[in-house]
């Protein structure tokens, strides 16, 4: 797959603050990026930083191999950007403020109408085209943020916090058109609701005070939840010595109402072999379940190294 | 240029679709209207009267005068009120990202900014220019002694309209932009008459009043298109400086 985007050592310093540290990463055609990250720890600084609209203090961004600080106009006709507050003039008409949007990205006088009417389609907002945009609701005027964001057909979309305030119906909408303009363009999201991510994205980086702390695939992730634990339940608690001496395990944990969490040593332990012998050797089991670890709970792990 | 006429094109249509352009040249438009029927009432009397023969002007010059003595003084209000909102009314409303993310550099984003602004001055002023033509239905006017003064007009509104740029580009709140460059732009109107006593301080050099008198006088000289000009650019540069300060900054 093209590569699309690439950030090299991406640094911002705000005075002696260091908002983002040596951020490396590249995006490929057709790929949703997700970009995770608490409250303050460099996504917005990031995006600001690849949309060309703050520049890094070192490091380099290259759209479609095209350096943005050194040929800006040229690395931007490839961007289309929605901020986390978007911006719209709010005193146009819908079709008039995307008509202003195709205008500044270059899109030839014949193409315009066109391409105004594509980018509507897609976000649904055809029946809203002669409305004051201030007179909209939230979920439609992140829908006209979104829509100038793809009127020139960008090779990369950029989305900050795209679904923040919206209501779960709106919500679940703007995600489907998120996964409808990921099949043709590329896309980075970021945002801090977790399910969020497992819903849309493809891959996933984990941003913490500034530092990538994990990249991965959407499946690394889950495997990382998954991991090597299962939840069981004994009626009679062995001690680990005990349960050591059966099988490789590193760790047990107590929890409530007998429940126990059993981490092995690998990850392709044998389940079957398992309960067999925790049969055998007559433990009271009564319950046996994968432990996942909830997403917030790996979220907080990687941001707590 | 394309990108600029685009970006300035928005201008204009912002001033119109907010009834903010639309009061403000209603205002002016009431206010010059005023101004010119005065102008031609009074010339009879005044001319008709104990005037000597020799002090008597023609008709062109007297209501000319009163026009554009007051359009000075009326622009010095409008203008700010008009520029006001160019760049902090996007630092407000955070849309600067969307004309930073296009394909379209900063200078191109405050030319755009200043030639929309423009625009809409020069129609202000073009309308003074007719409306004192209609003059000539009746009289022989001296039209040199009118394009003198509009394009003297045009370069002092071009100058307003920078430093409310220049402004404007300074803070986040309109009202402090336009009370901001009101003052500026009164300072250095009348800079000269703080040393009214020496003719040769440099403060006399500097005053905007002192060049545009110039043109209202009907002589069209290279040394005042040329302060005006350098005035123009030296805030547009300045501007330019400052939204590249946002990208460079933060």
């Amino acid at each position: 797959m093209a590569t699309t985007l690439k950030a090299l050592g991406l640094t911002r310093l705000f005075g002696p603050n260091k908002a983002v540290n040596n951020v490396s990463f590249d995006l490929s055609k057709g790929e949703v990026l997700g970009f995770l990250g608490p409250n303050g720890a460099g996504k917005s600084t990031t995006m600001r930083m690849l949309t060309g609209n703050l520049a890094p203090t070192e490091g380099q961004v290259e759209i479609c191999g095209i350096n943005i600080i050194e040929e800006p106009k040229l690395a931007k006709a490839n961007i289309g950007y929605l901020p986390e507050m978007r911006p719209l003039y709010k005193e146009f008409r819908v079709n008039e403020f995307l008509r202003i949007a195709a205008k500044l990205h270059n899109i030839p006088a014949k193409k315009i109408n066109s391409s105004i009417d594509i980018a509507m389609e897609k976000c649904g907002l055809t029946h809203m085209s002669n409305r004051l945009i201030e007179n909209l609701s939230n979920g439609y005027q992140q829908r006209v943020g979104i829509a100038q964001a793809i009127i020139h057909n960008p090779e990369i979309v950029i989305l900050d916090e795209p679904t923040v305030g919206l209501d779960p119906i709106q919500i679940r909408e703007i995600r489907k058109l998120i996964k409808e303009i990921g099949k043709e363009h590329s896309v980075i999201l970021s945002t801090h609701i977790l399910p969020e991510v497992e819903i849309v994205c493809d891959r996933v980086q984990i941003i913490d005070k500034g530092n990538l702390v994990f990249h991965g695939s959407i499946d690394d992730l889950k495997q990382q939840r998954r991991g090597n634990k299962l939840l069981v339940g004994f009626k009679k608690t062995p001690t680990l010595k005990k349960l050591q001496s059966l099988f490789d395990i590193v760790k047990i944990e107590k929890q409530e109402d007998l429940l126990h969490v059993i981490q092995f040593k690998n990850l392709d332990f044998d389940m079957e072999k398992f309960i067999q012998v925790c049969v055998k050797e007559k433990l009271g089991l009564f319950q046996v379940s994968p432990h996942i670890t909830s997403l917030e709970d790996t979220f907080v792990q990687l941001t707590n190294k | 240029m394309k990108m600029i006429i685009n970006i300035a094109s928005k201008e204009i249509k912002s001033f119109f679709v907010t009834p903010m352009g639309w009061i403000i040249l209603a205002l002016i438009t009431a206010a010059f209207g005023t101004y010119y029927l005065e102008g031609v009432n009074s010339y009879f009397e005044v001319m008709s009267g104990a005037i000597r023969p020799a002090e008597r002007v023609g008709v062109t010059i007297y209501v000319g005068q009163t026009v554009y003595g007051a359009a000075f003084f009326l622009m010095l209000f409008a203008v700010p009120l008009m520029s006001m909102r160019l760049i902090s009314e996007e630092r407000r409303q955070q849309t600067l990202p969307f004309l930073f993310t296009a394909p379209v550099s900063i200078v191109e984003i405050v030319l755009g900014k200043f030639f929309g602004l423009f625009a809409f001055l020069a129609l202000m002023v073009v309308y003074i220019f007719l409306m004192l033509s209609t003059l000539n239905i009746w009289a022989d006017i001296d039209f040199g002694y009118l394009f003198s003064n509009t394009f003297g007009l045009l370069l002092l509104v071009g100058s307003f309209a920078a430093i409310g740029i220049y402004f404007s580009s300074l803070t986040s709140q309109p009202i402090i932009a336009a009370i901001l460059s009101f003052i500026f732009a009164f300072l250095l109107l009348g800079l000269e008459s703080y040393f009214a006593s020496q003719p040769n301080h440099w403060f006399h050099h500097v005053s905007l009043l002192k060049h545009f008198q110039t043109f209202s006088r009907g002589v069209i000289s290279s040394k005042d298109i040329i302060y005006f000009l350098l005035f123009i650019s030296t805030f547009i540069v300045l501007t330019i400086r400052r939204l590249d300060a946002d990208r460079l900054r933060g």
